[in-house]
């Protein structure tokens, strides 16, 4: 987690009085919160450990208020930390002391549905879950599904590039948006991409996609709608060990299957969410894998006869196709519930988001069981296996200053081992505070002058979510000298690519 | 190898210091596309080969100079292929022009899996930036939201960005089963029909429509397709003569020999007939169209920005004419601000993103 950020301290009461009466003066009947116990529930996001209050709390209604906002703070130079439904887990949201919270939460229209041209143009605080509601009528879904995806909107998703368990199959949020529109720091309207693919240009919008509230504000998105399958089934397979799953994995993707969701969970994972949920999981299993066909009746019968031999091949101990719907629902919902569960055992829990190659899925979690022995501290893991996407949860109690200082120790270990196995710090949940050091590590120096640098081409002044995102070269200098201090260079010598 | 990255590097460097223009020009295969550039002509073929693949994580690390035909072979003796099927233009066309010119080919829009724009396969890029830094953006795994994900804004960005080294993709198993059905009718019918199958799960994995025949492409496993064929009207072209007629698509060979402009149109799905003059190759499900025509740049562009659309003269007309259509004064802003994050004397490829400024 982030010591150096910037964000953290006592609102100066006087600023705070000055921002709020020009911010109402400048923008009639917009609401406004300031006083303490309003802005309070806005204190933190998903990243719960790190908390802060904002200088005040703004919720735009119209996207006209969201540019007036922008305007007026931009006339005074105070930063502007967006906000969707505050459920991202690397501290994105978190409010900075000097800074205006902008909640895009009543920003929550769904504008247009067109079911011949299958998109769906909606407001950024839309829920993510609420768009694929809108458009089941028509038979068709937004393919994107975090598992926060009740709560979670679908700027957020655009500003972390969100994934889920159907992505493997259907793509990221990146894949999925077709054009955005909002307002750039100075408050001035701009839309990148659209329904007519590929414009030529600079594909900005790809640039905006995982942004994470940097460069840009977000009012509207274009999401491209698919059709629903008809059919879906869902294998439970186990595994007598970890290492048997991972390869499993690889073993499914090399022979050429793309099922619509490919999930891990290992022994300490099923355990942890069958009481809760019961699922059917075989808490007997090292790993089960959840592997899901869907298409036509037909092709998912074909598909999942095939991938039951590959996996009875690649060496599954015990295979369960779901029978209905209704027990298909039952084995995800385990999956889906466990970020919860794991709340409901520990008091606290630290979700890591690293990606690696599928193929070292296997070393990397036998590695962070020894780092479970090492720093005393439970660790289930559930995560996107077909992706390569892991999700250790490191179990702990906050109130214990010694189990948070070896959760974050644990964590940031975790995040150094994805890296020298070829991969990267966050898969889906983004920077925020929380990896800023890690980034560090996973760029080198031009690299990341040349992001400081297109961060800049937005906004100049650096008022957009400031000491998020990407690190300042002086906080990675300092962030170096600590590593070497630590003894923690580990893997100095590997490219950082 | 590594010596021609730190040759380039001095090159960039001293023509920056100079104010003096490069050409970024590989296999030439794609000249015609944009703006005329004069300058210093820097060629990357020199830097090729593959980096790493592992058929396993269906990714390829590759250097920007290899001929994109090489590439697809090593692909295809694994089962695998680049999920745009993007033109070639030509034997020397080369991964990075490729990537640097961002065009991809039928099975764009396709419902089958991982297919898409070019940039939705860029994983990861390294590039010398016009300061003659050394850069590496992305990397080699399938999710990755570490930094601004600014390798995606390298496909189609043609040269204008940096020097393209080595480029990450994603690519996809080969299906199963494919089979192409040919059904005669009017264009209206055709776009109708195009528009209708979208809606529907079927493994619909390219559209075409010329001369009054309307083509689909089914692609997925022996089920999917066998099911499909049993809906879809038409008649089954046969293996070689389907290979061919995509091939055929990809390649725009109708429009080869023309000396009319080549129009490259953008449009919403569901846009009827356009009913402008000349001859016309749609795709994508009615979402891009080629038209060789010579009718004027005025007339077509305004016709299809009404429509929601965008407009580019792709190949051949009046040089004079912009080949690209303007962006909007916001964006246009953005864009050059970005451009000079990474080119700031712009040296590279300068002339080359030429925009329409009346349009
Ligand atoms: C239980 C649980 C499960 C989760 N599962 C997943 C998962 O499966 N996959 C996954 O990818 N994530 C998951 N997440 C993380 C989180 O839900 C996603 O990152 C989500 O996209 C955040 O959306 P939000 O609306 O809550 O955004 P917030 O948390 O409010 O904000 C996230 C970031 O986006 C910026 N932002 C928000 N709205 C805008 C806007 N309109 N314009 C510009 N910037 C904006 C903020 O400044 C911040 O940097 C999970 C979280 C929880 C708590």
């Amino acid at each position: 987690m982030n010591r150096g950020y910037a964000g953290r301290g006592a609102v100066d009461p006087e600023r705070r009085r000055l921002v709020v009466a020009h911010l109402r003066a400048a923008v009639p009947g917009l609401a406004v919160l300031d006083a303490e116990e309003a802005v309070a529930p806005f204190e933190c996001d998903g990243l719960s450990v790190e908390r802060q209050r904002p200088l005040a709390v703004v919720l735009p209604g119209t996207a006209a208020e969201v540019s007036a906002v922008l305007r007026a703070c931009h006339a005074l130079q105070v930063p502007v930390v967006a906000r969707g439904a505050g459920t991202g887990l690397s501290g994105g949201a978190l409010p900075h002391r000097e800074a205006v919270l902008l909640s895009l939460a009543r920003l929550d229209q769904i504008l247009a549905l067109d079911p011949v041209a299958c998109t769906a143009r909606v407001q950024s605080g839309v829920r993510n879950l609420a768009i694929s509601e809108a458009a089941a009528p028509h038979g068709l879904f937004y393919a994107p599904d975090p598992s926060s995806q009740i709560a979670c909107t679908i700027g957020g998703n655009v500003a972390e590039n969100a994934g889920g368990v159907q992505c493997l199959r259907y793509g990221l949020t990146v894949h999925n948006v077709l054009g955005i529109a909002g307002y750039t720091v100075e408050g001035e309207a701009f839309a990148f991409g659209g329904a007519a693919p590929d414009a030529p240009g600079l594909d900005l919008l790809a640039l905006a996609v995982g942004s994470e509230g940097t460069l840009l504000i977000v009012t509207e998105v274009l999401v491209r709608l698919l059709p629903r399958p008809a059919a879906r089934c869902c294998l439970l397979a186990s595994f007598a060990t970890v290492e048997a799953a991972g390869v499993a994995v690889a073993d499914l993707i090399a022979a050429g299957f793309v099922p619509s969701g490919l999930e891990m969970m290992d022994q300490a994972a099923t355990r942890m969410v069958e009481p809760f949920v019961q699922a059917g999981y075989d808490l007997e299993a090292a790993a089960i894998l959840l592997c899901e066909a869907d298409g036509t009746a037909t092709e998912v019968a074909e598909r999942v006869a095939a991938m039951q031999q590959r996996l009875q091949a690649s060496g599954a101990t015990r295979i369960a196709a779901s029978r209905d719907e209704a027990e298909r629902l039952r084995f995800w919902a385990g999956r889906k519930n466990a970020f919860p569960a794991a709340g409901r055992v520990s008091p606290d829990y630290y979700c890591m988001d690293g990606t690696i190659p599928r193929r070292h899925l296997g070393a990397v979690l036998t590695a962070i069981a020894a780092m479970e022995q090492r720093y005393g501290l439970r660790c289930p893991n559930v995560f996107h296996a077909g992706d390569g996407n892991l999700h250790p949860l490191i179990l702990f109690d906050a109130n214990d200053a010694d189990q948070l200082a070896r959760a974050e120790a644990f964590g940031a270990e975790i995040l150094r081992t994805c890296i020298a196995f070829g991969g990267t710090v966050t898969g889906e949940h983004g920077v925020g505070v929380e990896k800023i050091d890690q980034l560090c590590a996973q760029f080198d120096d031009p690299t990341r002058v040349a992001f400081l640098r297109l961060r800049a081409a937005f906004d100049p002044a650096g008022l957009l979510n400031p000491g998020k995102a990407i690190p300042t070269l002086r906080r990675c200098a300092e962030h170096g000298r600590e590593h070497v201090h630590g003894g923690q260079a580990r893997f100095a010598d590997l490219p950082r690519w | 190898m590594d010596a021609l990255v730190a040759t380039w590097s001095a090159q960039i460097r001293s023509a920056g210091a100079a104010g003096r223009a490069l050409w970024i020009s590989a296999g030439g295969t794609k000249a015609f596309y944009g703006g005329a550039v004069v300058g210093e002509r820097l060629d990357p073929r020199g830097y090729h080969g593959v980096v790493e693949y592992e058929p396993s994580e269906l990714v390829v690390t590759v250097r920007a100079g290899t001929r994109l035909a090489d590439l697809e072979a090593l692909l295809a003796a694994h089962g695998q292929m680049l999920a745009f099927e993007p033109p070639h233009f030509g034997d020397a066309a080369t991964v990075g022009g490729m990537v640097a010119a961002g065009l991809a080919g039928p099975r764009r829009l396709a419902q089958s899996v991982g297919t898409g724009a070019v940039r939705d396969s860029v994983l990861g890029v390294r590039l010398i930036d016009g300061r003659g830094e050394v850069l590496a953006f992305g990397g080699r795994v399938v999710k990755n939201v570490a930094g601004y994900d600014v390798s995606r804004v390298l496909a189609g960005s043609l040269g204008t960005l940096g020097l393209l080294l080595e480029i990450s993709l994603k690519v996809v198993p080969r299906p199963v089963c494919e089979a192409t059905l040919v059904y005669r009718c009017s264009q209206a019918t055709a776009l109708t029909c195009m528009q209708d199958w979208m809606r529907q799960p079927l493994p619909v994995s390219a559209t075409a429509y010329a001369e009054g025949l309307l083509q689909v492409r089914l692609s997925g496993g022996e089920a999917a397709v066998a099911e499909a064929l049993q809906v879809l009207p038409g008649d089954r072209l046969p293996v070689t003569a389907a290979v061919d007629h995509w091939m055929a698509v990809r390649e725009l060979a109708f429009a080869r020999t023309t000396a009319a402009a080549l129009w490259r149109l953008g449009l919403p799905a569901s846009v009827p007939p356009l009913a402008l003059p000349g001859t016309e190759l749609v795709e994508w499900n009615g979402q891009r169209r080629w038209l060789v025509t010579d009718a004027p740049a005025r007339v077509i562009r305004a016709r299809v920005r009404a429509l929601g659309g965008h407009a580019t003269r792709f190949r051949g007309g009046d040089p004079t004419v912009a080949p690209f259509p303007a962006s909007s004064p916001v964006v246009a802003q953005l864009e050059a601000r970005v451009r000079a994050a990474f080119d700031p004397q712009q040296i590279l490829n300068p002339g080359r993103w030429h925009a329409d400024a009346t349009d």
